[in-house]
């Protein structure tokens, strides 16, 4: 049985007041609080360990770099990926797609077509919007239905062979729906198609194994899973690193550079220019290690307990209505209630103390697919409790009679 | 009345309510008593957007004095708009080009508002505030 309260004073913010009220934080799609201890990491590097990496032949150099590089086994365990080659440091998952609409990009003709489902965010959808611009590729779409769940028997009729990608979240973060992934990946690779996953809202909530999954690309961001912003990663199966072309040019993703001729570095590090962000990306690493501490399968279970009590809550309401209803949800409940804009109730919420998300989440084909504007959206982590959403019903309650539903 | 009268009377509504939500309250009241615009108003010419909040503005001049009409998508905004409307609709263009909206800041909406919102109510009283200036150069 885990502790909620032990972890909850692992977390300061959680201490703090908003408005003098209790802080009830129920953003966490948007950005996760970060423990003590990943918190700690960040001084500890800067303090103890900071120096440039690789190639350095002073001792803290080493030190920077070897606390650089097991970071980069952590993240390759905590996935399961076969190799460190296969795990690439980004900024975050927008990055790692940008990273592979270019490099990958880089093959395609004009006319070739990149799948993607009506449910992803923004990140998910522009770089590819962007690499039809400059390579004339086409984007198709996988539709939903009313309730949100993807409709993966269109995904057949849309596979033709002039498809080189699959590109598809596995929990959407406007709806939570969890998509059947593996099975997008098994028809793809029926027919030789590579698969990206966009892992940013899974990997926080559900375990995920490259090499049971087999996807060709997985990317997620350190921050929405306890680690800190700017670091993310981009997992790519090595047959497929190898063979795009780098994204961005310059330091440390080199082997040899004269003006006649460059040559690339090895993997991992051909996808890594510049100075790598060497201290975000250990506390990344402890990120992973704490919540292997708690358990994965342990915060899925705690945040099913809360989604499910909030659903059976915000349902007592004659007017809800739920913008996403898969029967195979994670982590968060988007709705709206009566015909009171969502900016309103997210205002008053917010007066409360409680910490929610309004608007379209970067997923405005979702909010047009449901004709809406956008939604209250309530996601949780492993230090929210069930007292919270008895605070954030009370709180729907008393916008409910502010706004005369 | 006068400009600074209204003013005057808002902000003894709003003196008695301590708690802010209590002053959301009387905003979001006002915007849902209001009769909005009339729909050949709600066109983009007449929108300002905020970021989250639709608000259309429209005004015309009705022996010598400006008529102003407001609503919003959203409750609060409508209630600020509103308020804005009661407070400078009835005057003439000089009228408002001289009026300093004191009451906006006594009543707390300045340091209560979301950056956002306070953005969003300053670009409403920048448009009225245009419509005088617009109808005052027709005046010649």
């Amino acid at each position: 049985m885990i502790d909620i309260q032990k972890i909850r004073a692992d977390f300061p913010i959680l201490s703090e007041k908003v408005y003098g009220k209790p802080l009830v934080y129920f953003d966490n799609a948007a950005t996760t609080q970060k423990p003590r201890q990943v918190v700690e990491k960040i001084e500890e590097g800067y303090y103890k360990r900071n120096a440039n990496i690789h190639r350095g032949v002073h001792f803290l150099s080493q030190e920077a770099t070897e606390a650089h590089e097991a970071a980069r086994e952590e993240v390759r365990a905590f996935i399961n990926a076969k190799s460190t080659n296969e795990i690439i440091f980004t900024r975050g998952t927008t990055e790692a797609i940008n990273l592979v609409a270019s490099s990958f990009g880089e093959l395609l003709q004009e006319g070739d077509e990149i799948i993607v489902s009506h449910m992803e965010h923004h990140s998910n959808i522009v770089p590819w919007q962007m690499l039809g611009l400059r390579k004339g590729t086409v984007l198709k779409v996988i539709p939903f239905d009313e309730k949100g769940v993807l409709k993966i028997d269109e995904l057949d009729k849309l596979i033709s062979p002039k498809t080189k990608l699959i590109s598809c979240t596995q929990v959407a973060n406007s709806l939570g729906t969890v998509n059947p992934v593996k099975e997008i990946i098994a028809k793809a690779h029926a027919h030789g198609i590579p698969v990206l996953v966009d892992g940013a809202q899974s990997v926080p909530h559900i375990k995920v194994d490259m090499q049971e999954l087999d996807a060709d690309f997985f990317v997620f961001s350190g921050h929405k899973i306890y680690g800190p912003t700017g670091i993310g990663a981009l997992y790519g199966k090595e047959e497929w690193l190898e063979k795009i072309p780098p994204y961005q040019g310059g330091g440390e993703m080199i082997d040899k550079v004269t003006f006649e001729k460059t040559t690339y570095a090895a993997l991992p590090f051909k996808f890594e220019a510049g100075t790598p962000d060497f201290i975000g990306s250990t506390a990344l690493a402890e990120a992973l290690r704490y919540v292997n501490a708690i358990g994965i399968e342990n915060i899925a279970a705690h945040e099913h307990m809360l989604l499910e009590y909030a659903h059976e809550k915000l349902e007592q309401f004659d007017n809800i209505r739920f913008i996403g209803e898969s029967p195979n949800k994670s982590g968060l409940v988007s709705f709206l209630l009566g015909t009171v804009h969502p900016y309103d109730l997210g205002s008053i919420l917010d007066k409360l103390g409680i910490a929610v998300r309004t608007g379209h989440h970067c997923a405005q084909p979702v909010m047009d697919a449901f004709g809406i504007e956008g939604t209250v959206r309530a996601s949780f982590a492993i230090y929210n409790t069930k007292e919270e959403i008895d605070i954030f019903i009370a709180g729907v309650e008393r916008a409910k009679k502010m706004f005369r539903q | 009345m006068t400009i600074d009268e209204k003013q005057d009377d808002i902000i003894a509504e709003f003196e008695f309510l301590d708690d802010w939500l209590d002053k959301y309250q009387q905003i979001i009241d006002k915007g849902m008593s209001s009769k909005g615009v009339d729909e050949k108003y709600k066109t983009p010419d007449h929108l300002i957007e905020g970021c989250q909040s639709k608000v259309w503005v429209a005004a015309d001049l009705v022996d010598g004095k400006i008529i102003y009409q407001a609503e919003s998508n959203t409750d609060i905004a409508g209630g600020i708009a509103t308020m804005l409307v009661e407070v400078l609709s009835g005057h003439t263009p000089q009228e408002i080009i001289d009026a300093d909206l004191y009451f906006v800041e006594q009543i707390g909406l300045k340091e209560h508002l979301s950056p956002t919102r306070a953005n969003g109510m300053l670009a409403m009283m920048k448009q009225m505030k245009l419509y005088a200036l617009a109808f005052k150069a027709q005046q010649g």
